[in-house]
């Protein structure tokens, strides 16, 4: 069936309307990367065998479905019963037989998977009203965990491809460009550059044809913000996207995805051809003068690759690196042709700012930075998971309110935003509003959004090592101050992780920094030094501690600490049967001793005691 | 034409016009490794960067490399400052660590003053210095038979799967390209080899010397649409047998005059 105009598309949403209407109660599945992972995709299955079999009111086999990223990701697998909102977390496949026996057929509460907050142990039924979702705020997500991905049906039940028929109706492109502008959309894949700004570049670029480009090459660690949106809700990236081809009267687009995202691609991919087949991409989309179509372009999984310039030369089937840019590339783009290339989330947001208008979301946010950010929570957090927040919130309410404090509740020591170019910021620099300019202001950047928190058994020496380490193997190698600086660097870092590294050596990283990121070609070489410069700026007394007494103050670099058991121990025989080394010695209900020579310092038998008989020293 | 200022003079240039052109044309020295007139600039090395601004960017500076930076209207240009002798010395000394064994990166180094690396040096690091300038050429050449491979550090130019390149066809034009002589070959007897590849070389019929490899003579007989017998006779043959043609044409005229 093509839907070759708006009325009917209109028609058709109607149609669905009535027909989900049927279907009462909706058992929504998370599988999210993180549900699917703790065996969600059986619990699906579990659920449509017993529901094939069973007879109840108001629930039918279509009830069940599988959605994307919920995230709520440290409370996986979970299962929502709406319209009330009934929230079971850590489900498991033998818990389904009771779900459907007691809530769906009796109406009962099964309190044992309700989530209960550790710390006031106040427990909640509805998801909606725990803390992690209260404090949040979805547009770019507001699908994601909601609706299935594999269905258009549902996307458009939503008010999906409405934007796009409200252009399509009664808006010039300069109109759809001139609300992108007003709304202050900032580019989400990091540097927040002005997507109404590019637009209208490209627009007015003579050269033909013009590109579309989605970056969909998230390769942080520790960030899935985008992944999430293409594998929970791929329809409102192609909306997004044909929205922008109208305004920047493009034919041809292109989503880059990095072959590790295999759900990403499978999703999107399906989208594309249900668009196709029902006449939203393509020729004369909705009946009306605009053509456009778009395919996937799988990245091989280099991290570079999401640089603008190597992401292009990557699709044009070239060596992903990338190239200087004094053409900027929405002049000279995709085969040297104008090219806007904006991120997955940015592309999520442009139907709601259509629909709702620009001043509504430039209301939500801060002046400069409007709007929502999706940031994935990661680290030694309680809430781990997937989020969506106005910019302007406070550091302190993400990790504290939405993130639930530190695991154990220890202490909080710093957290890392904006990846492994972005920084490390510590606890005096939680009240800061986390919006594009503040953070790059105080030494780290927004990036793509991933967040990871560090407790205080983390070594900041350690973290730049590991970032460090992460970036060496992503350069690209092309030019020298990026591909042999920031290899010295990481060799003088690890050095002062070793306890061999001096003062000079300290003094040679901080000028060497100097040189990689006003010499280096790209974004990779220009932000690497960050994971050590904000860490020394911050942590200056940790590193002197490595340099010059041979010390690591978070008791993880394993040439400068020794395990001892103290007399705490009660002779559990816990840490001696952990320990691979067998470098423990003792016998049960006798005070154990480690051999420090046997010992490789691997942390086992630390974490394993409960009662706090060994010491790091 | 378009006038810009390099340090404190004003030039014309033509529009397109890269920096580093305008530079040299002025006699201005900077150092450059992967800059060669006969291949596209890269960027790679950026010992030619230099500092711009213009009147209205309210005295915000940026550091570019001048072998791709085209030309501007207004530009001011420094091309000698303490900021770009520090990121050129780094350069330089971070190549001393990695090319120890490098006399041309030794002398370039020695410009900055720098005998030995201030970094920990790789005894085992070879002398090439990533210029791309082989594998441009063999780009320019339309072959492409080598190209970079790898990632950061670990970087080298090789064939396909690192092995020997089957679309090189032995001209050698990577290794007369080198700048620090890192691309080995040999021609021994009647064999060539460079990337682990061997080649044939072409016996002139008359002197019996050799010239070019198989592979290179039928490339340029394709390209340039040439006879097939072209490359059986050496240039200097080749010399001889046009001076005895014409020289037997001037006898014939002469006796035709008498």
């Amino acid at each position: 069936m093509k839907i070759d105009s708006i009325a009917k598309l209109d028609k058709w949403r109607k149609e669905i309307q009535t027909k989900q209407k049927a279907i009462k109660t909706k058992i929504l599945i998370c599988l999210g990367p993180g549900c699917l992972a703790g065996g969600s995709d059986k619990i699906l299955k579990e659920f449509q065998t017993i529901l094939k079999k069973k007879k109840i009111k108001d629930v039918l086999v279509e009830s069940v479905k599988k959605t994307g990223c919920h995230g709520f990701c440290a409370r996986g697998p979970m299962v929502i019963i709406e319209p009330l909102g009934i929230f079971y977390s850590k489900v498991k496949k033998v818990h389904v037989k009771d779900i459907i026996e007691k809530t769906l057929q009796k109406g009962e509460i099964i309190e044992k998977l309700l989530y209960k907050d550790p710390d006031t142990d106040k427990i909640y039924k509805e998801w909606r009203k725990i803390p992690f979702y209260a404090r949040q705020q979805k547009i770019a997500l507001r699908n994601v965990g909601q609706i299935d991905p594999d269905e258009i049906t549902d996307y458009i039940v939503n008010g999906g491809y409405s934007a796009l028929a409200k252009i399509l109706k009664g808006m010039k492109p300069d109109e759809v460009i001139d609300q992108v502008s007003k709304s202050g959309l900032r580019g989400r894949g990091g540097a927040g550059f002005s997507t109404g700004r590019k637009w209208v570049t490209c627009a007015k670029a003579e050269e033909n044809p013009h590109y579309v480009l989605c970056n969909g090459d998230e390769g942080d660690p520790g960030a899935f913000m985008d992944r999430c949106i293409m594998e929970g809700d791929p329809h409102t990236v192609l909306e997004g996207m044909i929205i922008c081809a109208y305004a920047v009267g493009s034919q041809e687009g292109y989503i880059y995805v990095r072959e590790e995202y295999p759900l990403a691609v499978v999703n999107l991919q399906k989208a594309i051809d249900d668009a196709r087949k029902f006449g939203l991409l393509g020729d004369n989309i909705l009946g009306t003068d605009l053509c456009f179509d778009l395919k996937i372009s799988k990245g091989g999984g280099a991290f570079v690759c999401g640089e603008s310039s190597a992401l292009m030369r990557s699709v044009a089937g070239e060596i992903g690196e990338p190239r200087a840019k004094y053409v900027r590339s929405v002049l000279k783009g995709l085969h040297d042709k104008p090219t806007v290339l904006n991120n997955v989330e940015t592309f999520a947001n442009i139907p709601v700012i259509i629909e709702k208008g620009a001043d509504w979301f430039a209301a939500i946010g801060t002046k400069k930075s409007t709007g929502t950010k999706a940031f994935s929570l990661a680290g030694k957090i309680k809430n781990t998971g997937l989020i969506e927040v106005p910019m302007g919130i406070k550091l302190k309410e993400i990790i504290y309110d939405i993130g639930g404090g530190i695991n154990d509740n220890r202490k909080f020591k710093a957290v890392q935003t904006g990846g492994p170019s972005g920084g490390c910021l510590p606890a005096d620099k939680l009240d800061l509003e986390v919006d594009f300019d503040t953070l790059a202001d105080n030494g780290s950047m927004m990036g793509s959004g991933g967040m990871v928190v560090m407790d205080d058994r983390t070594c900041m020496v350690d973290v730049s090592r590991y970032f460090l380490n992460f970036l060496v193997e992503e350069s690209c190698g092309k030019c020298v101050p990026c591909r042999e600086g920031l290899f010295q660097l990481h060799k003088l870092n690890e050095k002062i992780c070793e306890g061999k590294g001096t003062e000079d050596e300290l003094k040679l990283m901080e000028n060497l920094s100097k040189t990689i990121i006003s010499g280096s070609l790209c974004g990779l070489g220009q932000s690497g030094p960050n994971p050590f410069l904000s860490t020394i700026m911050y942590f200056r007394d940790e590193y002197e501690a490595h340099v010059k007494k041979q010390e690591c103050p978070g008791g993880v670099c394993k040439k400068l600490i020794t395990y001892k058991i103290n007399d705490d121990c009660n002779g559990c025989m816990a840490c001696l049967s952990v320990c691979a080394a067998s470098a423990i010695t003792g016998k049960k209900k006798e005070q154990h001793t480690i051999d420090e020579v046997k010992c490789d310092r691997c942390g086992a038998c630390y974490a394993v005691c409960n009662i706090n008989a060994i010491d790091i020293i | 034409m378009v006038k810009l200022q390099i340090n404190g003079k004003t030039v014309e240039a033509r529009e397109g016009e890269m920096l580093l052109a305008v530079m040299q044309r002025m006699g201005i020295e900077v150092p450059t490794q992967c800059h060669h007139e006969a291949i596209e600039p890269t960027g790679n090395c950026r010992l030619c960067m230099v500092e711009i601004t213009k009147k209205n960017w309210d005295g915000w500076k940026k550091c570019v490399t001048s072998c791709l930076y085209p030309v501007e209207e207004g530009l001011i240009v420094e091309t000698h400052n303490d900021k770009l002798f520090e990121i050129r010395k780094t350069i330089l000394d971070l190549q001393l660590a990695r090319s120890p064994h490098s006399d041309y990166v030794a002398k370039m180094a020695s410009e900055y003053g720098l005998e030995k690396s201030s970094y920990p040096v790789e005894p085992q690091g070879d002398d090439c210095i990533m210029c791309y300038a082989c594998t441009r050429i063999c780009d320019v050449l339309g072959k492409s038979a080598i190209a970079p491979t790898m990632r950061g550090h670990e970087k080298i130019v090789a064939g396909p799967f690192g092995e020997a390149p089957p679309d090189c066809i032995g001209c050698l034009s990577c290794a007369f390209i080198c700048p620090t002589d890192h691309i080995k070959w040999n021609d021994k007897g009647n064999t060539r080899t460079i990337w682990d590849k061997k080649f044939k070389l072409i016996k002139c019929k008359k002197c019996g010397k050799k010239t070019i490899t198989r592979e290179f003579a039928d490339y340029l007989i394709e390209k340039r649409e040439l006879p097939s017998e072209y490359f059986d006779t050496c240039d200097i043959c080749k010399r001889q047998e046009t001076a005895d043609t014409m020289g037997a044409l001037v006898v014939k005229a002469r006796e035709a005059t008498i």
